[in-house]
């Protein structure tokens, strides 16, 4: 017990000190970080903090971002739960073609979908909206959420399924009541996967916005002015992009922690 | 094969239990007698399973002690105590064939292959599982699923006792006597200790020799079917058992005699001193199959109104108001009871008095 | 698990299918469009075939990128796999501590690429960074701007520390859907550990490491931010992987077709190996079906 504790002590002490790093640069002006090496600023400062809460393109990018991966998430999690449940239980026309063309969606970078979806989503009127960014991250999440879900899925007997309906449930009861609480940890897994990539992907959220609905991305791509890289206002940005994140594991930990509750059916 | 003796065993998931509520299971004492074949029946949550753990070793009792023939096992590990389990839903090792499933549990025990071998075979073709040795466990139905967790358990010569927690509860229903009838089969072949847990009482009173009925963390009454059918030692398992169950009537004491209604059931003195001292709400209780319906008044009789009667093919149920209680009887499909005024009878061989849901014999 | 014929089940899959499909094709059609036409000006263009395809395919240099991706995939996968796996057994089960490990672990999943290249492009330096400060201090000669070995290493913790914790979240999950009665039927049984993890642990940990392993082995082989910040791709091009080329391709030298047609062999690769990922994960442990 005691070697196991050591051993992720280790781990998340390798985890951490980047982020350390991370907070630290936040509180140090430019000249500090490229200067010297300090482990903590010698003049902290709260500017670079500062430049993000107030610069209203800062907390707007901010607020933009969460607003369109929420959407997202939302989305991607309740459209793939079907599709998920038909791969898992039923066999049918081309089933197993189809799973597998899901995932190549994941096979090429974005940026080859850059161009086409501009001109896509300006041609039906939905560029710089919250909805264009979040039906354009579905490319991506959308497969991932069936491929986690159906495996999950696949874990839980079928005979639960045929038992429930014996007992007189109905479809969705069931698959609200038995079901879904059986596969909590895969779909706390997904939710949480399907923000992470959603929050991260900066460039398809770059193109598809201009001006309201403006992600962070678009002002964290911007720190490079002509005095050089901003070191200390994208380490800030940084520190505060992991809060929303942070926020949403924090929410779903009691989903992806309780796995198989197997109560009588 | 094992004597199981429980001394003084109960559980409470809280750290100090003050109430009898805290308590998963309430203190008991009970022994199971090497060889028999026993039911734990109740309802969902009355504790059979904490027990059943507890047996198995799954569970440290929060009080209390277990015996295997005579040895004090409370302490011990699942696998130190020597019994086996099959679960409510099939738990296989999916990656193994089914004989190698069968053989895990003698491997891990460093069991020559060549024993290993005649042992899986023999447990195999007890269990028509011969044909599908060679074949991935995960291929297979529930029902072989179930049978090959049953192998596992059967599978070792010095097994103390085999543990079911409701193991039918995913079999189709049509397969389902199938396996109980191999359960018995295996009983009588074997004279293994077999502890079945189930809320279903079909189940458990066609399975078991003697069945152990829990209430609330209870253990309310062990006896055979036929005792706790016709004598059940506490109104929960009148009500449980049988269908329709139990009919309770509230009554009260007069004298040395059951008064309702103006009728006198009369009890011996000691008897009705006992119900007087139990305190409680006193009720009697008769079972639908000895209830009597009657035309005419006879002496004993009580008024009744004969409300419906339903005619479910080879036996008619008869729903009747007494003294503003309703109560069921039985009839045999010959016979028949009009509607209107009737009188019900009370075999007085056949009727409990219960008081505070305990049986004053 | 027998699954039922049921060929109304499309219904319940139409909603993905619109949503990738539309995504998918629109894109695919033009990259397909730009690999096969030379455009000299705007109203300019000449039908070409293969002839994009077949000079990407004898650049020397795409191959020299080629092999340092698939080495750095190859080091990356066989080191996050096991390390995740290992992790997420380790990992306590539930209360405060579990809730803490997930955040923890989080953490460096939710940072944008960009900011993790740029991080540790401090961080590893060894006049003003922690680690390069450290490693230096241990008596090595560390500096990943001058040394390709320095770079590669560099560059695979950096991949390491930011997607290890991918591995370990779908695995923690994967090992908490694993009923109890599992470990129970084990312990009487009499299994050892060693014999829990392999017949119990690892099989129904399969689906969820096919799914670590596939995006662990697109994602590390699309790689482009995070080393295009920290190093650029050098010292030289030692550390310029697909992704990087491609885009330099494209962007730097604009060519586009021949950056089409990589483009369009570039995801037949990854298609490629996927499937044999795939393949080789769903039937490990199917043997002779019943």
């Amino acid at each position: 017990m005691r070697k196991r504790s050591f051993a992720l002590i280790l781990y998340f002490l390798f985890i951490l000190l980047p982020i350390y790093w991370m907070v630290n640069m936040g509180l140090k002006t430019n000249e500090e970080i490229l200067g010297s090496f300090t482990l903590f600023p010698h003049a902290p400062t709260i500017a670079n903090f500062r430049t993000i809460f107030t610069d209203p393109d800062w907390y707007t990018g901010y607020l933009n971002s969460i607003a369109y991966v929420s959407m997202n998430t939302v989305f991607s999690v309740l459209v793939a739960l079907p599709a998920a449940y038909a791969f898992s239980r039923y066999s049918f026309l081309g089933d197993k073609h189809m799973f597998f063309w899901l995932l190549t969606n994941l096979m090429s970078p974005p940026a080859v979908f850059l161009l086409p979806f501009f001109q896509l989503y300006s041609s039906i009127g939905l560029f710089d909206t919250y909805l264009a960014v979040a039906l354009a991250h579905m490319l991506f999440n959308v497969p991932l959420a069936v491929w986690i879900l159906e495996g999950f899925m696949s874990g839980v007997p079928r005979e639960i399924d045929e038992t429930a309906y014996i007992d007189g449930y109905s479809f969705p009861r069931f698959f609200l009541r038995i079901f879904l609480p059986l596969i909590r940890s895969g779909v706390g897994v997904t939710a949480f996967f399907c923000f992470m990539f959603s929050w991260v992907e900066l460039l398809l959220a770059r193109t598809l916005t201009s001006v309201d609905a403006k992600p962070i991305a678009a002002t964290m791509t911007r720190t490079v002015s002509a005095a050089g890289m901003d070191w200390g206002v994208l380490a800030a940005a940084g520190v505060v992009t992991i809060i929303p994140g942070a926020l949403v594991i924090w929410f779903v930990r009691n989903y992806i922690a309780k796995g198989f509750a197997l109560g009588r059916v | 094969m094992a004597r199981i003796e429980l001394k003084g065993l109960a559980h409470s998931y809280k750290a100090i239990p003050s109430a009898p509520t805290d308590y998963a299971l309430r203190p008991m004492d009970m022994t199971w007698e090497d060889g028999g074949a026993y039911a734990l029946l109740g309802p969902s949550g009355c504790g059979k399973t904490t027990l059943l753990n507890i047996i198995s070793g799954l569970i440290h009792p929060s009080q209390g002690r277990v015996l295997f023939d005579g040895k004090d096992v409370t302490d011990l590990a699942p696998q130190q105590r020597n019994i086996a389990q099959v679960f409510q839903f099939p738990v296989i090792y999916d990656t193994m064939t089914v004989f190698d499933n069968l053989a895990f549990p003698l491997r891990n025990r460093k069991l020559g292959e060549a024993e290993v071998r005649s042992r899986v075979h023999e447990v195999a073709e007890m269990l028509e599982l011969g044909a599908d040795l060679k074949h991935r466990a995960s291929g297979l139905g529930a029902d072989a699923k179930q049978k090959i967790s049953l192998g596992r358990g059967l599978v070792r010569k010095d097994v103390a006792a085999i543990l079911f927690d409701e193991p039918l509860t995913v079999i189709d229903p049509h397969v389902k006597w199938i396996l109980r009838r191999k359960l018995k089969q295996i009983h009588q072949q074997f004279r293994l200790s077999l502890i079945y847990v189930t809320h279903d009482q079909v189940e458990a009173l066609t399975f078991a020799d003697q069945v152990v009925v829990m209430y609330e963390g209870q253990v309310v009454q062990l006896g055979t079917p036929q005792e706790l059918f016709e004598a059940p030692a506490h109104t929960f398992v009148g009500y449980f058992i049988g269908s329709p169950g139990m009919n309770l009537l509230p009554c009260r004491l007069d004298g040395d005699a059951i008064a309702i209604d103006g009728v006198r059931l009369p009890l011996t003195a000691e008897k009705a001193q006992r119900a007087r001292a139990a305190g409680g709400e006193l009720q009697l209780g008769i079972r639908p199959e000895f209830l009597r319906c009657l035309a005419a008044p006879q002496p004993g009789a009580i008024a009744a109104d004969i409300e419906a009667v339903e005619d479910l093919g080879n036996y008619k149920i008869v729903t009747a108001r007494l003294s503003g209680q309703v109560m069921k009887a039985k009839l045999p499909e010959d016979e028949t009871v009009a509607l209107g005024q009737g009188w019900l009878l009370l075999p007085p061989a056949r009727t409990r008095l219960y008081a505070g849901g305990r049986a004053i014999d | 698990m027998q699954k039922t014929v049921n060929n109304k089940a499309w219904l319940l899959v139409i909603p993905v299918f619109i949503c990738v499909a539309f995504s998918a094709l629109i894109p695919l059609m033009t990259v397909v469009n730009y690999s096969v036409q030379d455009i000299l000006g705007p109203d300019q263009r000449v039908f070409v075939g293969t002839e994009w395809f077949l000079q990407v395919l004898q650049d020397d240099d795409l191959h020299a990128a080629l092999i340092r991706q698939i080495e750095f995939s190859a080091i990356v996968l066989l080191i996050e796999i096991p390390l995740g796996i290992a992790l997420a057994l380790t990992l306590p089960t539930g209360g405060w501590r579990a809730s803490l490990c997930l955040v923890l672990l989080a953490l460096p999943l939710l940072i944008p690429w960009n900011v993790v290249g740029t991080i540790w492009q401090i961080f590893g330096r060894g006049d003003i960074g922690l680690a390069g400060y450290l490693v230096n201090a241990l008596g090595l000669n560390y500096n990943y701007t001058a040394s390709p070995i320095d770079a590669w290493i560099t560059v695979v913790v950096m991949d390491i520390w930011h997607w290890t914790p991918l591995v370990v979240l779908l695995c923690f999950a994967g090992l908490r859907a694993i009923p109890d009665a599992y470990y129970q039927a084990a312990r009487i049984d009499g299994a050892s550990p060693w014999a829990v993890f392999r017949y119990i642990q690892l099989p129904k940990l399969r689906g969820v490491l096919l799914i670590a392993i596939l995006l662990r082995f697109m994602g590390s082989f699309m790689i482009y931010t995070e080393p295009f910040v920290l190093t650029g791709g050098g010292p030289g091009n030692s550390t310029t992987f697909l992704s990087q080329y491609l885009t330099t391709l494209a962007v730097g030298q604009f060519d586009v077709g021949p950056a089409a047609a990589f483009s369009i062999i570039y995801f037949l690769i990854i298609l490629l190996l996927s499937f044999i990922f795939y393949t080789v994960i769903q039937n490990l442990g199917k043997g002779p079906a019943s």
